[in-house]
């Protein structure tokens, strides 16, 4: 790690104000690259440890077709997380670091992915919720401004347009089916709607680490400001297919033509964060188990290499 | 040890005819699991028609501090360029 010299600082200025992408050997001063690399390789964390909650379904999807559409999904996530990793070793740290930092608990990952799939009517509302307000973040992160990061946010999105629609899909023929499967469905609404909305982060005020973001051109919009295009197309959705929002404060602002919601539970938020979540210590023990069951695999191509290249 | 085996660079053809472009990158051991890697990773929407993969340490870059010198030797010589010359008037088609 060096300090910039000054004309190299000024280079990197002028490209973030010209928002022109910054190139993996660009200078950039240590605390972008540090800042990225934790926002990356986080990233990329959860598109693998996502798949899990998602996986727990294959073998008891409903139809072929229902098993075909999830196995699709899940190996898009798997591409993405690969996307990401890729992404975060042009600024010099390894995929076997990033993985190490994973299982010690000093990388983080989505919080929502430490709660359970009880239902089939999960793996709808996933798609449609969490897959949706990811979609948002990620719309809005194709202008970030580090150029590997923002070609793989562009891949990405043309990737999860479908994630949603088959999540919306599984609801809308529960809403269509028999009180039971209704009722599957709006419980599974239940329990997904707020921690999707707590997936664009703590509020504006509440938000440590957003001025740097902001400033570099990394974060392109606000915690709130993504969580309120969510909302807004969210709550109209839910509606065609008559689902409750479960939220008695929700309400239109005929003023602002935005939705209002009530207050988030943040407390949960941060203990699930911190690792209380329902199923935290499975997901990441279930990682760790399969990365090592794994290390034969890795072990035998390294020797296979090491033969073709003697 | 572990090991997460050699970078390569991955290059897709969207279209027969059509330059490869730069995908992104995978891990793998040699040319035909690298190859299988890209093929899962940047083409599982059937867009495709070529592929190409390098070992990442095979490619040579310009770096930053190179431009202005490397690239300038174009700056002096428009007349490379179609609008640096002076057509007759009334000419068609040129
Ligand atoms: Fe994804
Ligand atoms: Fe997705």
């Amino acid at each position: 790690m060096t300090m910039l010299t000054e004309s190299q600082s000024e280079f990197f200025e002028a490209k973030i104000a010209r928002d022109e992408k910054i190139e993996p050997r660009d200078p950039m001063p240590d605390d972008y690259r540090v800042h990225l690399i934790r926002q990356i390789s986080q990233h990329a964390h959860s598109e693998v440890i996502g798949m899990q909650p998602e996986g727990n379904w294959v073998t008891r999807a409903p139809s072929l077709r229902a098993k075909l559409i999830l196995l699709a999904k899940i190996q898009d996530e798997c591409g993405h997380g690969l996307y990401l990793y890729s992404a975060a070793e042009t600024l010099g740290i390894s995929r076997d670091e990033m993985l190490a930092q994973l299982h010690a608990g000093r990388a983080k990952y989505s919080s929502i992915f430490n709660y359970p799939t009880l239902t089939w009517a999960d793996i709808g509302a996933i798609g449609w919720l969490v897959d949706g307000a990811a979609i948002v973040n990620q719309v809005s992160l194709q202008r970030t401004s580090f150029g590997p990061y923002s070609r793989a946010m562009v891949r990405i999105c043309k990737e999860e347009s479908f994630h949603q629609r088959q999540g919306y899909e599984i609801m809308a023929q529960m809403m269509a089916g028999t009180p039971k499967q209704r009722a599957m469905a709006q419980d599974a609404m239940n329990r997904w709607w707020a921690p999707s909305l707590m997936m664009f982060g703590p509020p504006d005020n509440d938000s440590p680490r957003s001025h740097d973001a902001f400033r570099w051109k990394i974060k392109r919009e606000s915690n709130d400001t993504l969580r309120q295009r969510f909302i807004d197309k969210t709550v109209q959705q839910a509606e065609v297919i008559g689902l409750t929002i479960p939220d008695p404060d929700l309400k239109f602002n005929e003023v602002t033509g935005h939705y209002e919601i009530g207050p988030l539970n943040w407390k949960e938020f941060y203990d699930v964060v911190k690792g209380n979540g329902p199923c935290n210590q499975q997901r990441m023990a279930h990682h760790i188990r399969v990365h090592e069951e794994g290390a034969w695999v890795r072990e035998a191509a390294q020797k296979a290499m090491e033969q073709v290249n003697h | 040890m572990d090991t997460q085996l050699d970078l390569w660079e991955v290059f897709t053809q969207s279209k027969p005819g059509q330059p490869y472009r730069h995908a992104g990158s995978v891990h793998a051991s040699d040319r035909q699991m690298a190859l299988q890697n890209a093929r899962d990773s940047y083409t599982r929407r059937g867009e495709t028609s070529g592929l190409w993969v390098v070992r990442s340490t095979d490619i040579a870059a310009t770096t930053l501090d190179d431009n202005p010198s490397f690239f300038g030797p174009n700056d002096d010589k428009i007349y490379r360029l179609p609008t640096f010359y002076t057509m007759p008037e009334g000419a068609k088609n040129i």
